[in-house]
């Protein structure tokens, strides 16, 4: 594959000026960036022509499912007379994820610009953002845009023009994965238990307090004010046919350089991994998600996979959040599975019991491989447990519990057998640790 | 445990039998005080019950957990009962249900921070604190947890301190940083404001701006993994991880060696979920023993 420059691969638009002195400020958005112009360009258009135009970029929902943001739109019944709703789902907390939480830390006018345009579209008088609880350097940053919004009469009285007001209102939440279900979010800004709701009817028809209601992820908000300002021909000029325009990535693990690295959609693992100086030295790529741990895992066979809808489903799994997980060879993927299953049985909110008590039990197998008191009958056990969680729950953090299972099996079989009879896990979890090689890169010579 | 007899208080282990007495109110000064907040928090909404978690925060800020009091002040502001209060405190992980630390040390531990060293971090700060899971040290500093992920993958493995970041710790550099609270030394996160105390982020997530000069600002627009791709896209070379990103090695940087000086014989499953469970009754162990007879079947 020819190696191209990363100025030509990468196509920073959300993060663009995320290294500028005081980015989060209205000050420098407006001021400097052409913040606020797709806005004006919005406003002038009636909020059907606003629909029609996302729907044409064919911009699609960066939280994991990819579905249309425009199509999402549509599906508010107008002429109505309930309220409608824009609830964002700020809730970051797939495991591996970790895009909205430095967009919003270093670029949180992106999100309400694009929330403002979001609102005229689906004639909306009131939107809120729904914040994860365990990231209070964000909420002070939300806390602060908003204001200035308030104060600069982008929000508020008339902010939409004559007569039509727009309240934006900040809501911590208090810790719980199953709250960036975006059923289960509208329970939890309700005043309840954040448990989701059996669908139909959709939030688009009975969402917030019953009323239609759109539930966008932040990113793909905060990427309409520049797909409307530069222009539908534009967005589609960067990534493919299906899955036009730009993203972040998120790399992490045994890399030389994680971080976000934003790009038109269908860049590859390999691309990403060449430009930003590859795995930690001397050591090879193992396994890694696609898109958060809910996405099953793949393989260094797949690193030709083009990051986008269609080409990540095609190789059996997820784009997901765009978390490229990356993990390398010191890593028991045993261990790795028992952790995020885990962390899904901690997380299950218990209403649908295959969810709850499937869960535990993959956890009780789990500890039993890692301890070396499984045997191979519970390699077909854990696969027929996850096989009666997925898609046996309300939600799909039944799914995703089971996503790791089957991946894992699919792929690192023979991995599962070597914790068999006795023998526990073979890995020493010391090397695979931050600090693991520093002895080397210092001391190269001690070797030689 | 012992738990002081103090106002609102939630009894560790009530009576059978013996309701217990409705909780009692706040002091009127207090009372009065935070119904200003909490209409407030209130009008924000377009149905009050949606004020829910937010007031939780805001009575937590008062006492440091959500007490008995907290949750009847809840229910008054809401026209809820107390236990529809309650149900929702006791779904989120974030309320705490009994007095705790004015520092909350929350080590993630989900997969990616784990493998980077989060279990290695949490094991070490167990030792060198001497408190478990949800435990505080006995000066009432500091109170120990594990945390899920808190999406900052690209910079693990991390260390929350009341929910600002603490980012690629090690175990050196987390026992020195509970130290240094403990001891009331200034602390400044990676990203985020210089610390305030537990009750105070409290207020902060009902809603109330923190009113300090320079939090907002403080620690810029992102670390440098947050800009890693914008760096590359503009030409710059990357920087490679040579050495340790917390900046060069100095004595609280050197590698390794755990503490107790052996690699641990294998890593902790987790810390949270019941160990004792299927396989609580010591004849019936709900692993197979080592040489299982053949077709020999668990059930």
């Amino acid at each position: 594959m020819a190696t191209e420059s990363p100025e030509k691969l990468l196509s920073p638009v959300l993060s663009a000026y995320w290294d500028e002195p005081d980015a989060w400020t209205l000050e420098t958005y407006k001021r400097r960036h052409d913040g606020y112009e797709g806005l004006a360009k919005a406003l002038a258009m009636p909020p059907d022509d606003v629909i029609a135009y996302v729907k044409d970029a064919g911009l699609r929902g960066r939280g994991g499912a990819g579905f249309p943001t425009g199509m999402k739109w549509q599906f508010i019944p107008q002429g109505d007379d309930k309220p409608h709703y824009l609830v964002v789902n700020a809730d970051e907390s797939e495991p591996g994820t970790c895009k909205d939480i430095p967009l919003l830390f270093a670029n949180p006018h992106s999100l309400i610009e694009g929330i403002i345009i979001a609102c005229h579209a689906i004639r909306s008088s009131h939107a809120f953002i729904y914040l994860r609880g365990e990231v209070v350097p964000v909420l002070r940053r939300l806390h602060l845009a908003v204001r200035e919004a308030y104060e600069a009469g982008l929000l508020g009285k008339n902010a939409l023009g004559e007569g039509k007001d727009l309240e934006l209102t900040v809501h911590a939440g208090a810790g719980a994965y199953i709250c960036g279900e975006e059923t289960a979010l509208l329970d939890s800004l309700e005043g309840r238990r954040g448990q989701p709701r059996l669908r139909p009817p959709f939030p688009a028809v009975a969402g917030l307090y019953a009323c239609p209601t759109v539930v966008n992820n932040v990113e793909s908000i905060a990427s309409v004010p520049a797909l409307i300002n530069r222009g539908k021909e534009w967005f589609r000029s960067l990534g493919s046919e299906k899955s036009p325009g730009f993203t972040l990535y998120s790399l992490s693990g045994h890399v030389a350089n994680p971080g976000q690295y934003e790009a038109p959609l269908g860049i590859t693992l390999r691309q990403l991994l060449e430009m930003s100086g590859g795995m930690r030295p001397g050591h090879r790529l193992k396994f890694w998600t696609p898109g958060g741990s809910s996405t099953p895992m793949l393989t260094d066979e797949h690193l030709d996979v083009p990051l986008d809808y269609e080409g990540v489903g095609a190789a059996g799994s997820m784009l997901g959040t765009k978390a490229l997980q990356c993990f390398d060879e010191t890593t028991c993927v045993v261990r790795a599975v028992t952790r995020w299953t885990e962390f899904y049985a901690h997380e299950s909110c218990g209403k649908c019991t295959p969810c709850r008590e499937g869960t535990y039990w993959l956890v009780q197998l789990l500890r039993d491989f890692e301890s070396g008191k499984a045997t191979k009958a519970d390699i077909d056990k854990i696969d027929d447990i996850a096989d009666n969680i997925n898609g046996k729950s309300f939600c799909a953090l039944g799914d995703g519990a089971a996503s790791p299972i089957f991946s894992s099996l699919k792929y690192f079989r023979d991995e599962y057998e070597a914790h068999l009879d006795g023998r526990g896990c073979p890995f020493d979890p010391a090397k695979s640790t931050l600090w693991a090689d520093e002895n080397k890169t210092a001391h190269p010579e001690v070797k030689a | 445990m012992t738990t002081a007899p103090d106002r609102g208080t939630t009894p560790e282990a009530p009576m059978l039998g013996i309701p217990s007495m409705p909780a009692p109110d706040y002091p009127s000064d207090v009372r009065e005080r935070l119904e200003a907040d909490a209409r407030e928090i209130i009008a924000r909404y377009p149905d009050s019950r949606s004020a829910l978690l937010p007031l939780l925060h805001l009575v937590q800020s008062e006492e440091g957990h959500v007490t008995r009091t907290g949750q009847r002040f809840c229910a008054e502001m809401l026209e809820l009962t107390t236990a529809e209060v309650n149900a929702v405190a006791t779904f989120y992980s974030m309320y705490r249900r009994k007095p705790s630390g004015d520092y909350q040390v929350g080590v993630c531990t989900n997969t990616l921070c784990a493998v980077m060293g989060g279990d290695a971090i949490f094991d070490d700060l167990k030792q060198h604190l001497g408190v478990g899971n949800n435990e505080t040290t006995e000066d009432g500093k500091v109170t120990l947890e594990h945390i899920e992920c808190n999406a900052a993958c690209d910079y693990a493995p991390v260390v929350m301190v009341n929910w600002e970041f603490f980012d690629n710790q090690t175990p050196e550099s987390a026992r020195q940083l509970v130290d240094d609270l403990r001891a009331g030394r200034e602390v400044a996160p990676t990203r985020g404001a210089p610390l305030c105390t537990f009750k105070e982020t409290a207020r902060i997530l009902a809603g109330f701006p923190d009113e300090r000069p320079g939090a907002v600002e403080a620690t810029g627009g992102g670390g440098a993994p947050s800009l890693a791709g914008l760096r590359l896209a503009k030409g710059e070379a990357p920087p490679g991880r040579l050495a340790h990103p917390r900046g060069p090695a100095g004595p609280a940087d050197q590698p390794v060696p755990l503490p107790g000086e052996e690699a641990p014989e294998s890593h902790p499953s987790s810390h949270d979920m019941p160990q004792s469970t299927a396989a609580s009754d010591p004849a019936n162990p709900s692993g197979r023993p080592a040489d299982p007879g053949p077709g020999e079947e668990r059930e």
